[in-house]
């Protein structure tokens, strides 16, 4: 057996090309979270070629002959996380105005305002969230003009300034306080809004012929609201406030056709068994639990764990800065588990859940014909002394390196004895 | 009329006995105008305390040892005892801490808890006075709201103490505070006894952005750049230093008393010793030149917060001796925080330098113990090795050094106050929770006795009222 050792693939990964590796690629003796019905296999054997997963074993199991060896001993090797809802690579500094495209309270347009527009895959942010082990990244654009916020994307972390992006997975639309603002000062005004544009983007294109101007929404917006009136496209709405969760159900049952899921939802364990009923995912932050305003008064912690123990569709972000510090949505699901969800369940909420959420087909799952997505972990990867030692893309062993990691690089030996540091170059 | 009297009773005194002016025990003094120090004195004493004996326990001792199988005796709110062959005195309440950790509580030295409280209605935003860039003469005690929810998640997560600054708008915000974290009706009875007053300054970004570049919603003018916060510094410390010299030449020869300035009198304060400075400041370059300016006038920076880029000058601020109150991981929201590295706490440890690990987050401070622990891993993973015990620095003892308050609490030495907190397992694992919370020896939080979980006026009818939070 030609067992080439990790050190030549950690050699690959520290380059700055990373090609395509042609041989197989087995991960051999970590502790593989499936998150299929294989469950948690203990010493199990990975096997991936031309991106995708070919096989998942157990202990034992023949490694084949010309792959690449991964020892992943005493390590655990999961399918990368996915970020279920961020604003990664579409902002480079919050605070400069030129490096952030989130949003345009300027613009004329809203739902036709495509976040993927305005996605840089250089931007530092990616390959920061890549280096913590997730490998895909929802992301929306904010809402700022009305309550539309505009189409979101999913794109993978790997920074290739080519990579494929999944554009229009999503509408996103505020609802709630912020949604209320936007609209013109009132939930019933929001509403009214929200209603209006869904006339508008089912009188498309009659109604336009003779104008540009519809109810609430013009030409162009009510053409790329289509897709979500009519069911072909997945609306995000944002809210926490059990009434207007259950204001969203309301419409949800009376709008059978359309697909929803909520994001935010602070006190969504209050309609937990409703929102379970009427198959209505949701996107929580576990760590929000003060009432930050009088729309999360029954905030806790816990909210993740009693949603999912009534059957919703639970996946788990980081909410508060969702730009630069994605990453900490697994700090956030191993909150989550310290405040009464499942290890398993909270692995669920990073991986399956959001893949299920967004259709995201092969992804968040380590099994056959799954696609290659795999982070090997020093430790369990919900803990946070824990770190990726291996994140692979489709199947492409990854690199490890950021802006952040060459700054430290730089700066470990205060010495300028010789050199000033600008002549360090990690 | 006041300043006539006052004027006449020096010339009095300067004519007829000299020598007796600027004396303790005669009738002059006690016409002489004095700044009080504490006007608004803290009203807070420990709450019941009966002993307590914790046994079994790993004990992080705050001072850098581990105690592997030990005991922690407290008695009348202090620390007692603490070892490894302790035996519990009979009147002790005995907690068998088997497979759990015991700490010092969690000293939080960048707070705007109770400032900026939960909900954020802008009714409740109290922590900036935005009015110019110079209002050292305010005070975050005056803006807090003692019912703020937040109070009791940060105890949940093991914060006993904490530092609630102004904001960072301004070159000078205001005073700063430290509070005993235990619910109150009042301010005054949070207020750590004894501990110094702070100053909260900023560098940088803010100051420049809400001055100069206000747009007219705040106060235009200065500062439109970084040259202009300097000059705004030294402009003040200059009248300050000459506000001193007054109040010198007038407690030794009498005379006019000088009119009393709010400002000056935190800005006299930090000149003469009294209040701690606390700076916000994110780049290395600008942390550089704060030390110098502090030099020219005669003070001394306690700690850098946030100082996102200590990690490049963690030589200079260790010869300096200057903490740095930092993030695990928060970068890239401005400018200043664009160089922002996951191991800058423990690159700044190695160096020699006091290293705190702060929230300025009503959700950070919460889970201080898993910030200090990403930091912790994260110095691990490249090959700085420093021990649990004594990281846990960060979180107690440094920060409590740079409030001044180490000789009272942040390490579980015999004599301190029993700030305590006994923690379901390693407190530097995700999935460890506080389980019980002491304040000077009292039982302030029990994760399993509702009874012992306070809900602030703010919850009361409201929805999740005493929930598990």
């Amino acid at each position: 057996m030609s067992m080439r050792h990790i050190a030549s693939l950690i050699a690959v990964a520290a380059s700055l090309a990373l090609p395509v590796l042609a041989a197989p690629v087995a991960i051999v003796g970590g502790n593989v979270w499936t998150g299929t019905s294989e469950g948690t296999i203990p010493s199990g054997i990975v096997v991936i070629d031309k991106g995708r997963v070919v096989s998942v074993s157990k202990a034992g199991s023949p490694v084949p002959m010309e792959a690449t060896v991964i020892d992943a001993s005493g390590k655990w090797v999961s399918p990368g996380f996915i970020s279920a809802f961020s604003r990664t690579g579409i902002v480079e500094v919050d605070a400069e105005d030129a490096t952030d495209d989130t949003s345009a309270s300027g613009s004329d347009y809203s739902v036709a305002l495509d976040a993927a527009d305005g996605f840089n895959p250089d931007s530092t942010a990616v390959a920061v969230t890549r280096v913590e082990g997730v490998t895909r990244i929802v992301v929306a654009p904010e809402a700022s003009s009305n309550l539309f916020a505009g189409q979101g994307f999913v794109a993978d972390t790997s920074g290739d300034v080519d990579t494929e992006i999944l554009r229009k997975a999503f509408l996103l639309i505020s609802l709630g306080d912020h949604g209320a603002a936007l609209a013109g000062g009132s939930r019933p005004a929001a509403w009214a809004q929200f209603r209006a544009a869904l006339d508008d983007a089912g009188a498309y294109p009659a109604r336009y012929f003779t104008s540009n101007d519809g109810t609430a929404l013009g030409r162009v917006d009510a053409e790329a609201l289509g897709p979500a009136a009519r069911g072909e496209q997945l609306i995000l709405i944002e809210a926490h406030k059990a009434s207007d969760l259950n204001a969203i159900m309301d419409f949800a049952a009376a709008n059978p056709d359309l697909k929803i899921a909520i994001v935010g939802a602070d006190e969504g364990w209050r309609v937990a068994p409703r929102l379970a009923r009427s198959g209505i995912p949701v996107i929580v932050d576990a760590f929000s639990n003060l009432p930050a305003s009088f729309e999360q008064l029954g905030a806790t912690a816990e909210n993740a764990s009693r949603m999912m123990e009534a059957g919703v569709t639970v996946a788990i972000s980081h909410l508060g800065d969702s730009s630069h510090q994605a990453r900490l949505a697994i700090q956030v699901a191993g909150n989550a588990v310290a405040n009464g969800m499942s290890h398993d369940d909270a692995m669920k909420a990073l991986t399956t859940a959001p893949a299920a959420i967004f259709g995201l087909q092969g992804l968040g799952v380590i099994g056959p014909g799954a696609r290659a997505d795999i982070v090997v972990w020093d430790g369990d990867p919900l803990e946070i002394t824990s770190n990726p030692d291996v994140v692979i893309i489709d199947g492409d062993v990854q690199s490890l390196k950021t802006r952040q990691t060459e700054l430290r690089d730089r700066y470990l030996k205060l010495d300028e004895h010789n050199r000033p540091l600008a002549y360090v170059k990690p | 009329m006041q300043m006539n009297r006052i004027s006449l009773a020096g010339l009095s005194c300067l004519a007829l006995i000299l020598a007796a002016c600027g004396g303790t025990d005669k009738a002059d003094s006690k016409d002489k105008i004095t700044v009080p120090k504490d006007p608004f004195p803290s009203t807070y004493a420990p709450y019941p305390n009966p002993s307590v004996f914790i046994s079994n326990a790993t004990i992080i001792d705050g001072t850098g040892a581990l105690i592997e199988n030990g005991s922690l005796l407290i008695e009348n709110g202090k620390v007692s005892a603490i070892g490894k062959d302790l035996t519990a005195p009979g009147d002790a309440k005995v907690i068998d801490a088997a497979g759990r950790w015991v700490t010092p509580g969690i000293v939080d030295n960048h707070s705007h808890l109770g400032v900026y409280p939960s909900p954020g209605v802008s009714a409740h935003g109290d922590g900036n006075e935005i009015s110019g860039p110079v209002t050292a003469e305010v005070w975050s005690e005056h803006g807090i709201w003692p019912q703020d929810p937040g109070f009791t998640r940060a105890l949940a997560g093991g914060v006993t103490a904490l530092q609630v600054l102004p904001g960072s708008a301004n070159l000078f915000g205001g005073r700063g505070v430290t509070l005993k974290n235990v619910p109150s009706r009042t301010v005054q009875g949070m207020k750590f006894p004894g501990a110094p007053y702070t100053l909260k300054m900023a560098c940088g970004e803010n100051p420049k952005r809400v001055y100069g570049y206000g747009g007219g919603k705040y106060p235009g003018g200065t500062p439109y750049s970084r040259m202009g916060n300097v000059a705004g510094y030294r402009t003040a410390w200059i009248q300050a230093a000459d506000y001193k010299r007054k109040w010198e030449k007038y407690e030794k020869e009498g005379g006019d008393a000088p009119m009393r300035d709010l400002e000056l009198d935190t800005l006299k304060g930090v000149l003469d010793g009294d209040i701690l400075v606390h700076m916000h400041c994110y780049r290395a370059d600008e942390i550089a030149q704060v030390m110098d300016i502090s030099k020219e006038f005669g003070y001394k920076v306690t700690s850098f917060h946030h100082a996102v880029e200590a990690y490049k000058i963690a030589d200079k601020l260790a010869e300096y001796g200057a903490c740095s109150s930092m993030w695990a991981d928060w970068w890239g929201f401005k400018m200043e925080a664009y160089d922002g590295i996951k191991e800058n706490i423990p690159m700044v440890h190695q160096a020699g330098a006091c290293a705190i690990v702060h929230s300025d987050s009503d959700i950070g401070i919460q889970r201080l113990n898993q910030e200090a622990a990403k930091a912790w891993a994260d110095g691990r993973k490249i090959g700085i090795n420093i021990p649990e015990e004594e990281a846990w620095q960060w979180l107690s003892l440094n920060p409590a050094k740079s409030l001044g308050i180490d000789g009272k609490t942040g390490s579980l030495v015999p004599g301190k106050m029993a700030d305590v907190v006994v923690w379901s397992g390693n407190p530097f694992s995700v999935y460890t929770k506080a389980d019980q919370v002491f304040v000077d020896g009292a039982l302030m939080y029990d994760r399993s006795d509702a009874a012992n979980r306070p809900v602030m006026d703010f919850e009361l009818g409201q929805p999740g009222e005493g929930d598990l939070k």
